[in-house]
């Protein structure tokens, strides 16, 4: 293996080349071979045989909004953690600790929003956030 | 090594890698269908060919003849790019899994792995995550009401059991002191007593491990937490409008997320390919291979012996169990595991 740091990477990048190539072809091919006979029934959005009513451009829970960003929250949270963890055993006790207090800041806001009920779904206690 | 060899020797491993996947994904729905259907005492494909083993393949054909509909009311440039989105990232996770020791084929020394990077573990999460873009563009792409209620629960469903998978592998983390996948299977070699290996799992990780199956499983959409295509309320989730080679996509992306779940799994807190080793040199080779396959295939049958037992979650059980119980218990392995490896430092 080549010792330049970057050609590690190559296949990597070859293989999402190949990835997208193979993507690409199926979707194409599938496109080409396929039948086509559209009727008025087949364009509609499938709604159970019901005729639809308005299309799915509405609004919907804001629960979702609040579950994306918690998960940035959390997920930052485990980003710092990563290079923590690899790092420990040279870190030793001074290490722990100083990561205890950020984790335990973090778990403050998440009793926060435990307690909020926005991690609720059954109720509507969190809806009125 | 040059570097033409090893671009050649890339490609070469690349195509493989794709092929094996490929067809693996292919007889893992076989199997699925085989083995759902001896749970649920009938007996699954038998038609085409012995055991109906070339039924994947009669499916493939059927999949390609089958008309392409683009409804008019979609949103046409993510409709399309939505199921390759998928399948790419879905596949190219692939490329940094090791699945053996080092080899010599013809002259040429390499890694049983398309690349051995050293930040292995962070690329598959980073690539495993965009994968969540085809899904939730495919909900919103297709512009109707069942694929936008599937697209948003799936999104919803991925991204909060994102966050308790990725801190379930901290304590893996912290163990092996490496991103590198190689190097954390190359810190669980050995055995204590000469019979208990030196895995993960028995290093203290089995919370860890638990926290990690039932987060994957989430993960990938599958039962129990299938609700993204919960058939009996939305049809069939995010990829209701989609018809022929587009909707095979979202299914090869869903089994080979299940391959790169299990493999991650394996080599995460099982060990890799470490195993028994004996016989010949060419037989010492192939073993280690053979013993990843093995456990590869072991979570690939506990996905579908799993389907076939258990019944769906209710969504605010789903939402509730992810929150409140995964997260707090792959915070509290983290914190101990990382008291009990500073003690020890």
């Amino acid at each position: 293996m080549p010792d330049n740091y970057f050609t590690r990477y190559l296949p990597l990048l070859i293989y999402f080349v190949f990835a997208g190539a193979l993507a690409s072809a199926i979707v194409l091919l599938s496109w080409i071979v396929g039948q086509r006979r559209p009727t008025r029934a087949k364009m509609q959005p499938y709604e159970c045989g019901i005729l639809p009513t308005g299309d799915a451009r509405e609004r919907f829970s804001v629960k979702f909004y609040l579950v994306a960003m918690l998960f940035i929250l959390f997920d930052v949270e485990a980003v710092f953690l990563y290079p923590w963890a690899i790092l420990l055993r040279d870190l030793k006790m001074f290490g722990f600790w100083e990561m205890l207090v950020y984790i335990g800041i973090v778990l403050v806001g998440f009793f926060y929003v435990w307690k909020k009920g926005v991690l609720d779904w059954s109720t509507t206690r969190g809806e009125s956030l | 090594m040059t570097l033409g060899t090893f671009i050649i020797v890339s490609v070469i491993k690349i195509v493989i890698a794709l092929f094996v996947l490929l067809t693996g994904v292919a007889y893992t729905v076989w199997l699925e269908r085989k083995l759902v259907g001896r749970i649920q005492n009938r007996w699954g494909p038998t038609r085409v060919g012995p055991f109906g083993l070339l039924q994947p393949l009669a499916d493939g054909a059927k999949f390609l003849f089958k008309e392409d509909i683009t409804p008019p009311h979609v949103y046409k440039p993510l409709y399309i790019a939505a199921p390759m989105i998928a399948m790419i990232f879905a596949v190219t996770s692939m490329a940094v899994i090791p699945i053996g020791d080092w080899v010599t084929v013809a002259g040429v020394h390499t890694p049983l792995q398309i690349t051995d990077v050293n930040i292995g573990l962070l690329i598959i999460l980073g690539i495993t995550s965009i994968g969540v873009y085809g899904i939730a563009l495919a909900g919103w792409a297709s512009n109707s009401k069942y694929s936008l209620l599937g697209g948003l629960r799936a999104t919803a469903q991925m991204i909060s059991y994102e966050v308790a998978l990725g801190l379930s592998l901290v304590g893996v983390l912290i163990l092996s002191g490496t991103f590198s996948l190689r190097g954390i299977v190359d810190a669980q070699a050995g055995t204590w007593w000469g019979w208990l290996p030196k895995w993960n799992f028995f290093q203290g990780q089995f919370v860890a491990f638990f926290v990690y199956l039932m987060a994957a499983f989430a993960e990938t959409n599958r039962v129990p937490f299938d609700l993204p295509e919960a058939e009996t309320e939305l049809v069939a989730g995010y990829h209701t409008e989609y018809s022929a080679m587009k909707f095979a996509m979202f299914f090869m992306a869903e089994y080979a997320n299940m391959f790169t779940v299990a493999c991650l799994a394996s080599l995460l807190f099982l060990g890799g390919w470490h195993g028994p080793l004996f016989g010949p040199t060419w037989l010492q080779e192939i073993l280690p291979v053979f013993w990843f396959a093995l456990r590869v295939f072991a979570f690939i049958f506990l996905y579908i012996w799993i389907r076939g037992t258990l019944p769906r979650f209710r969504y605010d059980q789903l939402m509730k169990f992810g929150w409140k119980v995964l997260l707090p218990l792959a915070v509290a392995n983290l914190v101990i595991t990382g008291l009990v490896v500073a003690l020890r430092a």
